[in-house]
């Protein structure tokens, strides 16, 4: 058996800590940005909050020189193609943040021209909920894509609505009216 | 003399019913007398609807939770206005659910031709002498016409699907 064929033809040393450590902090995000998200994200970015922080201040308007995807605000059936097309371009590696309840699971839309979670058009790393979320639970979100780029993980995996597998649970929880009407008393009592 | 009497009085035979609040007026015009009737409201000087404000249409199926049954399904509504005078009127067609269509206004109003399309992308009611007539906001690939009341709310396309 040569040496290229072998199972363990690679190793892994302190040189991919080093790489995951300088990925993380050079962040070029393409922000996907098409609706009302989008304020709360220009928010984080501003000085008040300052993504900078996190070496993730500078957007890049172009898919082939950025590494992060934030796809921000509702993404309807006639755009889906459009970010497909967007995620295609952008070079490995790659991670894509799905910013606020649209994006994740397709929020309040149950209708005929929203895509109901964009992870079942492209892989989603990290899930921001909120509608639209905080600048706090923003950073919050960018800090946990940290720790996955220092780890060198990436998603590859898109949601099945079928089996229902390849989304975080708690996103997962349909929304029922009695449930919602349970929620209203637990909370008022 | 209003612009909804100008038309009664000359369209007596066309005109199904009409109704008149506060200076809000609206005729049930029969489909096929709806171009002689727009011609007429654009082209008589002393009524002169200059700008058609809006066109869209109305889905009568379970209107009122299923109690009240109209003899059509569909009824296009049309809003005239016109600039010099300062009047509006109000145009409804009613339309059939077994062969939807209307005569096209592109040729009196060029704003018609967007207002259309939407319609019949909505509600799949076809336009006839419509120069152009495709959907507009949803997508060629789109199989059915989403504010049809019948069309199920958690239906899935082919594009994103999975199809149910």
């Amino acid at each position: 058996m040569s040496f290229l064929s072998s199972p363990a033809n690679f190793f892994t040393s302190k040189l991919n800590d080093a790489l995951g450590w300088a990925r993380k902090f050079s962040i070029f995000q393409y922000p996907f940005v098409t609706a009302c998200c989008g304020m709360e994200y220009m928010a984080t970015n501003c000085a008040h909050y300052d993504q900078d922080r996190f070496g993730a201040g500078f957007p890049r308007f172009s898919p082939r020189q950025s590494d992060v995807l934030f796809v921000v605000g509702t993404i309807s059936h006639k755009m889906a193609p459009v970010l497909k097309t967007v995620h295609d371009q952008m070079c490995e590696p790659k991670w894509v943040v799905a910013f606020g309840v649209c994006t994740c699971t397709g929020g309040f839309y149950d209708n005929y021209s929203t895509v109901m979670g964009i992870d079942t058009i492209i892989p989603v790393d990290i899930y921001i909920p909120g509608c639209p979320p905080r600048p706090e639970n923003v950073l919050d979100g960018l800090m946990k894509l940290q720790d996955k780029i220092q780890r060198g993980e990436q998603s590859r995996t898109l949601y099945d609505p079928r089996t229902k597998i390849g989304r975080p649970a708690e996103l997962s929880q349909s929304y029922t009216i009695e449930g919602h009407i349970k929620h209203i008393e637990s909370a008022s009592s | 003399m209003t612009p909804l009497q100008r038309i009664q009085e000359k369209f007596s035979e066309q005109i199904i019913e009409s109704h008149a609040f506060r200076g809000d007026e609206t005729a049930v015009v029969r489909p096929d007398a709806l171009w002689t009737v727009s011609k007429f409201l654009k082209s008589t000087p002393e009524l002169d609807f200059n700008f058609l404000m809006d066109l869209t249409a109305v889905d009568y199926l379970f209107y009122a939770g299923g109690r009240v049954q109209k003899p059509f399904r569909f009824e296009v509504v049309y809003h005239f206005y016109s600039l010099k005078h300062n009047h509006r009127i109000r145009l409804k067609v009613p339309v059939d659910e077994k062969d939807p269509q209307v005569v096209s206004l592109t040729d009196l109003w060029a704003s018609a031709n967007w207002y259309e399309r939407e319609v019949w992308d909505m509600f799949g009611i076809k336009f006839k002498g419509h120069p152009h007539l495709k959907r507009i906001l949803m997508y060629e690939e789109f199989q059915g016409h989403a504010l049809r009341k019948d069309y199920p709310v958690n239906k899935r396309q082919p594009l994103v699907g999975p199809v149910n």
